[in-house]
């Protein structure tokens, strides 16, 4: 008996009981239902859109209250980017970002030399060394760290981090003053470990064994395997790690408020007053200037280079890791 | 042939088993950096707290829990002060439950339905990946900044006097609701990915419509993700600071809120009004501030694992 016939006859057996006249065949479903449905995916996709707006919104208000700003202080773009001064108080009052963009960057500098190496040490041990009992406990501390809110870190710079580094460094000569920009490096430092050590573990943990297993085939030691075969592999995701980082520590604003205290200037000592852009713009809103002064409007100025700044180490971020992730099927 | 040409095998076994346990040594240390810094933090805080009261050595510990409790009791009653031994965070507790209740009543709606349109509705295409890369950029943004939208968009509206809310709940609510929206949408997108296709399959193939096939059967089963997700989320905008002195919750308040247009502050706020005060007194009453936030994040976020682990189903 070949295929087809055989299929025909099956198909004929099937037909055979009853033949369901066009009534009993389910129509599809009533008009009012399409019509709900429709409506329910509209109320869907407009709370997905709510996320494209609040982007929307906050780059409308950024950019038309620091074209407001330009426009009532008549400070020009150059002077705003490149001036050195900021005395909002001072007749003529001067707006330079310098001194704030300094702050910021040293802050996000000295707190990176403290969570990059920390963090990173830490995933490779969770990834690579931790037995597996060790890592359920410490998992979760990391991430209990990580969710800690951040004015708890500022108080803690005030309390226990600055009377440390006084009694270090009053000592030997050195004044410490009572808000300093190594205090808020430190507690800004350890802020952002969590962050590092959970995204680049996740990175290491995904490489695939058999990469360990030829590397240690080969004769590698533990320490080899793990510093020339995992994190070469896993660096697209460890180097997006930092870079987030970063843009957490130059978007960070209570430890710093509390830590580095509201000194624009520009210096290279780390036991320094500084003022980052944060800061300023707590500064400003905290103040009692008037709605509608130059001095209230520098707030929105100094907010969209701060959302440019921590946007672009985001995007540079994401493209990190899309364009140089090493993928393993 | 001579064999001196080529490079001899060297194994420097002496240095690479020394090496090794170093290294190792040194990631152990700092992983436990992380955790030794947690016990610090804790530690500093409590001894902060009960600084200034009878002292008890640290091993009397029911003494120590006593005069704590009595501590969160007093600064839990009190209201905001310039005189520390009156100085307490009664109007910021009410305030920041209000302000959980409202961010939880505007955001979990708007995030998981955000959520369940990116994962079950949106085609595969240009404006599904806009929304995507926009979500992710999104939970990158600096609180502050969303304090600073916050106050043109909700508290002044752009000076139009009809529209601007003031410094009130609603607008500070608004204000979090947006900031944690990027982190349930992430959330609720991860719970649903883990719910396998072929209960969708099975709802379709018996007639359901894709609403019915959603809220029927893959929200039920992604509900123990989706929960987790916004239970940190929220943890997240309870313990935001920046955000809420944007927009407006900064000054002294003493009388509770009744509704959601009026004026108000939050805990974290009148944390940071107490450590900015040089008195020494000021420290104590912050501390206890401290430990009230923390008994409520960290219940929180025990109640969030404990979900995940319960529910635990389709890994």
């Amino acid at each position: 008996m070949t295929t087809p016939e055989r299929s025909a006859a099956d198909s004929a057996a099937a037909m055979k009981p009853d033949d369901p006249s066009p009534e009993d065949l389910w129509s599809g479903h009533s008009r009012l239902l399409a019509c709900r449905e429709l409506a329910i995916a509209v109320v869907l996709a407009f709370c997905a859109v709510v996320t494209v707006l609040t982007t929307l919104g906050i780059l409308l208000v950024l950019s038309v209250q620091t074209v407001e700003f330009f426009m009532e202080s008549k400070v020009g773009i150059l002077e705003f980017l490149l001036g050195t001064e900021l005395r909002p108080d001072a007749t003529p009052p001067k707006f330079g970002i310098l001194p704030l963009a300094w702050g910021t960057f040293a802050i996000a500098f000295g707190s990176s030399c403290i969570a990059l190496p920390i963090g990173l040490l830490s995933a490779i041990y969770l990834s690579e060394y931790a037995p597996r009992r060790l890592r359920s406990v410490l998992k979760p501390a990391l991430e209990l760290l990580a969710g800690i809110p951040t004015i708890v870190y500022g108080y803690l710079a005030l309390l226990l981090v600055t009377p440390v580094l006084k009694a270090i460094f009053e000592p030997l000569g050195i004044r410490v003053p009572q808000f300093n920009a190594l205090s808020a490096c430190i507690v800004v430092g350890v802020m952002i470990i969590p962050l590092v050590s959970s995204l680049s573990e996740d990175v290491l943990s995904a490489v695939p064994r058999g990469l360990r297993e030829a590397a240690y085939a080969l004769g590698a030691t533990k320490f080899e395997v793990s510093t020339r075969v995992v994190l070469p592999a896993g660096l697209s995701g460890v180097v997006a790690s930092f870079i987030l980082a970063i843009s957490r520590a130059v978007g960070e604003t209570m430890a710093v408020v509390l830590a580095a205290g509201m000194l624009p200037q520009i210096t290279l000592n780390p036991l320094e007053s500084l003022e980052t852009m944060t800061t300023y713009i707590v500064q400003v809103i905290s103040g009692e200037a008037s709605y509608g002064t130059a001095k209230y409007l520098s707030l929105f100025a100094v907010g969209l280079s701060l959302f440019v700044i921590t946007l672009g180490l985001n995007i540079i971020s994401g493209l990190v890791l899309r364009r140089y992730r090493e993928v393993y099927q | 042939m001579s064999e001196t040409a080529a490079p001899r095998f060297r194994p420097h076994r002496m240095i690479r088993s020394l090496l090794g346990p170093i290294f190792g040594a040194a990631c152990l240390l700092a992983t436990l950096t992380g955790v030794i810094v947690l016990v610090v933090l804790l530690g500093s805080i409590l001894y902060a707290a009960l600084k200034g009261k009878p002292d008890n050595p640290w091993y009397a510990i029911g003494a120590n829990l006593r005069e704590l409790w009595g501590l969160v009791r007093t600064v839990a009653l009190n209201r905001q002060s310039s005189d520390p031994a009156a100085a307490g965070y009664r109007v910021g507790i009410v305030g920041s439950l209000w302000l959980l209740g409202l961010v939880a009543l505007l955001a979990i709606p708007v995030g998981v339905a955000a959520g369940v349109y990116l994962e079950e509705y949106a085609p595969q295409g240009r404006l599904r990946r806009i929304i995507q890369t926009n979500i992710a950029n999104l939970a990158g943004v600096p609180s502050i900044v969303y304090g600073i939208l916050g106050l043109a968009l909700f508290v002044r509206a752009f000076g139009v006097k009809a529209l601007a809310l003031g410094p009130c709940l609603l607008a500070g609510a608004l204000t979090l609701s947006l900031l944690i929206l990027p982190i349930i949408v992430i959330t609720t997108q991860e719970a649903l990915r883990t719910v396998p296709g072929s209960l969708r399959q099975a709802a379709l193939a018996l007639g359901a419509t894709r609403w019915q096939m959603v809220s029927g059967h893959v929200l039920p089963a992604a509900l123990p993700g989706i929960m987790t997700g916004t239970i940190l989320g929220l943890s997240r905008a309870i313990g935001e600071t920046a955000p809420l002195l944007m927009v407006g919750a900064a000054g002294a308040i003493r009388k509770l809120p009744r509704g959601p247009l009026d004026r108000y502050t939050a805990v974290p706020v009148e944390i940071y009004n107490y450590a900015k005060e040089p008195d020494r007194m000021f420290q104590t009453i912050s501390a206890g501030g401290i430990v009230i936030l923390l008994i409520l994040l960290l219940s929180m976020n025990a109640a969030a694992i404990m979900i995940r682990n319960r529910f635990q189903r389709f890994q």
